[in-house]
């Protein structure tokens, strides 16, 4: 293991290993990522792979616009299959409040340029998906361009290129504390030594708050468990994520024709908890086959869970910190980092590198819980 | 063994993939199952688990008791959706 660096990143999930690809692309490729399991063994691993474009903010939609451009691209420029795919998204409303704040969000996302359009439930089975069950829906949110990837592959890939830049990455190494002196970073202490370094960078998800902790960074992120399934393959029958954060669930099928999906529990304490439920198995079945008919004699064959790095607003936290210079934060994300992960990684390797990125995240910096000015983002499933 | 030889049956994986994906640097279960997705299939890696722990200790020199085979992940068996749904009247348990 390397003794210096010029940056460390703590956290090899998409953001992390993303980042050590984009730092080395411009030039900084004296880098170290830092896993403290296998590469995208986190939050990354274990999510939906969804990418989607339809938010309430500008931030997460403006990230996300962008990220599903990199991504488009993405399989050519790392020379590998990634299972990149623009199915679209459709989100389905089925309250007042759902149909209020949908034509406020296409409404914002149309200004910043986005394909979305609004569909009557006879629309949705007309154009989209016939097979789905729309009882109840009082229209649908759809976006074609809206997208899907393999996190695993994705991940691995924006690896082995930051590797062959001369990127170094450590697995099974986790980052213990980071070290500070006169308020500046000089180093990590990792089980495999201490790696002196003038630059962090936070990925390490929900464990990325007490890690800031070393250091004195108080971030306000509170892990919460999620859980997820997996059916056996199909032949691909509809194309689109299906998702609703009323009804409470998300949907789709993957390019290998498996069925994945999951559901938010109101109800799920905060913690570490990663364990799996039958009660989440019940319940996800349930709403399956409400949605989805066909579905019933599906068979799952996987379930599991992961961790939510929910911040207040639900915003990720973006950028350098008040108190500790060179310290880079790049977590918080909120159940949506895969998506917005390439064009995230880009801005953190410009601020890394110094430059001035070229979209402005200064808004979603730690600064902002400090100064009180929190909106939200309604779109969380 | 020849490359063509298929150790995971569900997802179709060949020996050949495996060693080619130790060479390149995934040196455990967990890593070839995410990338390669044997065990991923409806036997959940019974079948190949074993088998592929064998060719890392073949091929890294690892002593085949330590090392680990992928976390077992519920349902034990594939079970079809319809049995496994929560119906309206059941009672939250």
């Amino acid at each position: 293991m390397k003794k210096t660096a010029d940056c460390v990143i703590i956290g090899g999930g998409v953001v992390g290993c993303a980042t050590a690809y984009y730092l080395a692309k411009r030039g900084m490729t004296d880098c170290v990522v830092l896993e403290a399991d296998y590469l995208s063994s986190g939050a990354t691993g274990r999510c939906g792979g969804g990418i989607r474009q339809q938010w309430s903010t500008t931030e997460n939609t403006q990230l996300a616009i962008e990220s599903v451009k990199v991504f488009g691209g993405l399989e050519e420029e790392l020379g590998a299959d990634i299972e990149f795919l623009q199915g679209g998204y459709l989100v389905l409303a089925y309250t007042d409040e759902d149909v209020e704040q949908f034509r406020k969000n296409v409404a914002l996302e149309q200004a910043l340029g986005l394909d979305v359009e609004t569909l009557t439930p006879h629309e949705i089975n007309e154009r989209v998906v016939p097979e789905l069950n729309t009882d109840g829906v009082l229209l649908g949110t759809y976006c074609p361009s809206d997208a899907s990837a393999n996190p695993f592959l994705t991940t691995q890939a924006y690896a082995d290129a930051a590797r062959r830049l001369g990127v170094e990455i450590d697995l099974f190494t986790p980052a213990r504390r980071i070290v500070t002196e006169n308020g500046r970073v000089t180093g990590v202490e990792t089980d495999g030594g201490f790696i002196s370094t003038p630059r962090i960078l936070n990925a390490a998800g929900s464990h990325s708050a007490p890690l800031a902790a070393t250091a004195g960074v108080e971030l306000p992120i509170t892990p919460y468990r999620r859980e997820i399934l997996v059916t056996e393959p199909l032949e691909r029958f509809f194309h689109p994520m299906i998702i609703s954060f009323s009804f409470g669930i998300y949907f789709r099928q993957t390019k290998h024709g498996a069925v994945l999906g999951g559901f938010a529990d109101p109800d799920e304490p905060s913690g570490f908890n990663e364990t799996s439920s039958l009660e989440f198995l019940r319940v996800m079945c349930g709403k399956l086959t409400h949605l989805m008919p066909v579905l019933r004699s599906v068979k799952v064959v996987r379930q599991w869970a992961g961790l939510y790095d929910m911040t207040p607003d639900a915003l990720p936290i973006l950028g350098p910190v008040d108190g500790v210079q060179n310290f880079f934060q790049a977590s918080g994300f909120s159940g949506h980092g895969f998506m917005i992960a390439p064009k995230v990684a880009m801005l953190l390797a410009q601020l890394i590198t110094g430059s001035r990125p070229d979209l402005d995240i200064e808004r979603l910096g730690l600064r902002r819980f400090a100064e009180g000015v929190v909106t939200r983002d309604k779109s969380v499933v | 063994m020849k490359d063509d030889v298929i150790i995971c049956r569900c997802e179709d994986v060949t020996y050949g993939e495996i060693v080619r994906a130790i060479e390149a640097g995934l040196e455990t279960t967990e890593e070839i199952k995410r990338i390669l997705r044997c065990g991923m299939g409806p036997c959940q890696g019974r079948t190949c688990s074993g088998l592929i722990a064998r060719i890392i200790a073949e091929k890294t020199g690892n002593n085949l008791a330590e090392i680990e085979l992928p976390k077992t992940r519920p349902p034990a068996r594939p079970v079809e959706i319809g049995i496994l749904a929560k119906r309206d009247h059941e009672e939250d348990s």
